[in-house]
């Protein structure tokens, strides 16, 4: 009679302490545990890591497609590290109706990049935000948590340049 | 169960309490159409397409997932029902490619049906057209997500029936595709290629990648010597779809139609399944006596392999070395045979005919052969010789039954049952009976391991030994299975699994119009079987002879190079990485 022999590699093992504790103060196999989970998870890297989803496939016992399906169907969640600095331009009604949506344009093109994504130099992540509650600034923009408002699209340029010289 | 009366369209029905109104109605040949609907799966009630009216209800309802009343008053096809169904078509329509000449399931689409049959004769909603890259990585299956109607199936199939969950829906709503995750290709996730989400996809988006022109073009080469060999499920899978009774065995006819497509020779997957009896029962009884690793489990289906070493590594050692009867065939086709006709292996062209997409993917691999060449060089579906016919307008049914030709073409009825569930437990336990007690059993038919049961369990006496067995269909129950083992709950010598649902009867590249044939056509192996002279894979005289003559004795050194295997694990490279900072 054959007993299987169980030589699980304990992937969780090799993990950061804190990915560790995370994991564990939920049961192996909980599979309610997953948004919490992947919540806890951006918490600590700003980001959902590849490995870590593939972990918590393994501990949850939940195919590595099914959460990412999870994890694509919510805003919240982001598959790329945040630049340095996270730029968010409001696109509420105030912001649009005096020009919100061209100070994105000029911020894409400036940087080469669309909303959501972040520069090669992980610099700067550019999104878009429903409203910053400053309308009387409009249109305005935060850069790594400082507003910058009444912005015409060739403020733009200046604008990051003096993020860049900080550098 | 509780009766109660459900009024359909005005007529009072019989129903039972907890039956949903489309179950209801089903059972008294009241037609309700469905999309995203799966028999015996939980109802999901997305696509809307079996909406119906009930008296009171405000909306309309699914009828998928309503449960039934007493006295409800339902109206199948009510103007308001009929506006809805038709919209939700349209709907469908407005982003679809509209290709319907060009596709693959032309004439066979359930999309096209559902426009057909609700009078769809314009279009009135012209939507966005999605442009996602086709996905033709994997040598197996092919993703067109452009043809998508989003209903799912394929993702509950993928996840529920075979415990996979390679693909899901990625994003939300316009932006919604089915997809691997981390929008990998096929060929770098977790497929397994077993095809089956091929059988649920209603319309072209799922398909098998087609090896055709390959084929085609090896016929035309005059160098080439083409070799068919035919699957056991593939023989009783074909009739549905030329209009005659499903599961009717039409070999003969299957035989003369190769040959008329200009197969030089014409054998049986059958043959080499004998030889791969002797070798696995004989792995069996050595594992047994030696005190070697059990369960030891069976290798013939290979998406059931590749699921073993992507989910279950740590147990590579259970699996029986021995190559499928596909690859023994192909290995044997080139070295046996092709010495016997003064052919180089080189000139030989090995093209199975399989009821098997990851049959394809099998033959790619790269341990599958030796000296620069493969055992096996392409690999058609069911579904593809149908196809291949149709192109040369070979009409198998009109022509005279053609005879497999020799010596790779005779088989034991041991062999034919191959094809179903519980057929290799069979046919390895028929030659065991004899390799342990040194005669034949009375009786060879075992019907312990007979039936669709996703797991069968069964003790077998062989002399003073008693062989504890476990036949699984559908790899959602090999999980079952594989989990018990790994925690100590469940115990066995011998596991036999079948990836597919009923095994290769129901596989990924078969006809599957209607489910429900797949029954008939295990069956109608068993038929076959039973009327075999030889029903004993060691009785074969053919396999005696090769043994003999050529590889000398069931796990011998040349039964070691030509018929057996290793495994990979494939562990999935992200767990290795210790940093997270990726």
């Amino acid at each position: 009679m054959g007993k299987v022999c169980c030589c699980n590699k304990d992937s969780l093992a090799k993990q950061d302490e804190a990915i560790q504790k995370l994991f564990r103060s939920y049961a192996p196999g909980e599979k309610e545990a997953l948004i919490p989970i992947l919540q806890e998870t951006q918490g600590l890297y700003g980001y959902l890591p590849k490995s870590i989803l593939y972990l918590a496939s393994e501990y949850l016992n939940v195919p590595v497609g099914k959460i990412y399906g999870v994890a694509t169907f919510y805003n919240q969640f982001r598959f790329d590290p945040v630049g340095k600095y996270l730029i968010q331009v409001c696109a509420g009604t105030a912001c649009h109706v005096r020009g919100g949506g061209l100070i994105l344009q000029a911020l894409e093109s400036e940087l080469g990049i669309k909303a959501g994504e972040t520069t090669k130099n992980s610099l700067f992540t550019l999104s878009t935000v429903a409203c910053l509650g400053a309308c009387s600034m409009a249109p305005v923009v935060t850069i790594g948590g400082e507003f910058h408002g009444r912005l015409q699209p060739k403020d733009v340029v200046k604008l990051l340049r003096d993020y860049e010289m900080k550098e | 169960m509780t009766k109660i009366t459900v009024i359909f369209n005005g007529l009072p029905v019989e129903a039972e309490l907890g039956q949903t109104i489309l179950e209801a109605a089903r059972s008294h040949g009241i037609k309700i159409p469905t999309l995203c609907h799966m028999e015996n799966l939980v109802p999901s009630g997305s696509c809307r397409i079996c909406v119906v009216e009930v008296e009171g209800e405000r909306n309309l309802v699914p009828s998928c997932a309503f449960p039934v009343r007493d006295g409800m008053a339902v109206y199948t096809h009510s103007e308001r029902v009929r506006r809805a169904r038709k919209s939700i078509v349209e709907l469908l329509l407005a982003n679809h490619p509209d290709e319907c000449l060009y596709c693959l399931r032309n004439g066979d689409c359930e999309l096209q049906k559902l426009a057909m049959d609700f009078g769809i004769r314009e279009r009135r909603f012209t939507g966005n057209k999605n442009r996602y890259h086709i996905d033709s990585s994997s040598v197996a299956i092919e993703r067109d997500p452009n043809k998508c109607v989003l209903c799912g199936r394929c993702v509950r199939v993928c996840d529920e029936i075979q415990g996979v969950g390679a693909i899901d829906f990625v994003g939300r709503g316009l932006d919604s595709v089915v997809l691997p995750p981390f929008n990998a290709d096929l060929a770098d996730s977790d497929c397994v290629f077993c095809g089956q989400c091929v059988l649920a996809c209603p319309t072209g988006a799922l398909r098998e990648k087609s090896a055709l022109r390959t084929v085609w073009s090896a016929i035309l080469n005059n160098k080439k010597k083409v070799i068919a060999q035919i699957a056991p499920a593939v023989r009783v899978s074909m009739a549905e779809e030329l209009g005659l009774e499903p599961g009717t065995d039409i070999t003969g006819k299957i035989v003369a139609g190769l040959r008329l497509l200009g197969f030089d020779k014409i054998f049986d997957t059958n043959f080499a399944a004998d030889v791969t009896v002797m070798e696995e029962a004989n792995e069996l009884v050595e594992r047994i006596k030696n005190g070697g690793t059990l369960p030891l489990m069976s290798s013939c289906s290979p998406a059931w392999i590749k699921f073993v070493e992507r989910n279950y590594p740590e147990m590579l050692s259970h699996l029986s070395s021995c190559k499928s009867p596909q690859q023994m065939f192909g290995a044997i086709a080139k070295t046996y045979y092709a010495e016997q006709q003064g052919w180089q292996p080189e000139d030989v062209f090995v093209v199975s005919i399989m009821p098997c997409t990851a049959k394809k993917f099998e033959a790619t691999r790269p341990e599958m052969g030796r000296d620069g060449y493969q055992d096996v060089d392409a690999v058609l579906t069911t579904r593809e010789l149908l196809r291949m016919l149709s192109t040369a307008s070979v009409e198998v049914m009109r022509l005279a039954d053609g005879e497999f030709d020799h010596p790779l073409g005779e088989s034991s009825g041991a062999a034919v049952i191959f094809g179903t569930t519980g057929g290799v437990a069979e046919a390895a336990l028929r030659t065991a009976v004899y390799l342990i007690t040194g005669k034949d059993s009375e009786k060879v038919d075992f019907n312990v391991v007979r039936g669709f049961k996703g797991i069968k369990e069964a003790e077998v006496n062989i002399g003073d030994l008693t062989l504890k067995c476990a036949v699984v269909n559908g790899l959602s129950n090999a999980r079952i299975v594989l989990d018990g083992l790994r925690d100590g709950s469940l115990s066995y010598d011998f596991i036999e699994v079948m990836s597919c649902p009923g095994g290769c009867v129901g596989g990924g590249g078969q006809p599957a119009k209607d489910r429900s044939n797949i029954q008939a056509r295990a069956q109608s192996l068993y038929v076959i079987d039973a009327v075999k002279s030889v029903r004993t894979a060691h009785h074969n005289p053919e396999v005696k002879k090769l043994y003999k003559n050529f590889l000398g004795k069931p796990l011998g050194e040349l039964s070691h190079k030509l018929l057996h295997t290793k495994y990979v694990p494939r562990y999935p490279k992200e767990l290795n990485v210790a940093s997270t900072k990726d």
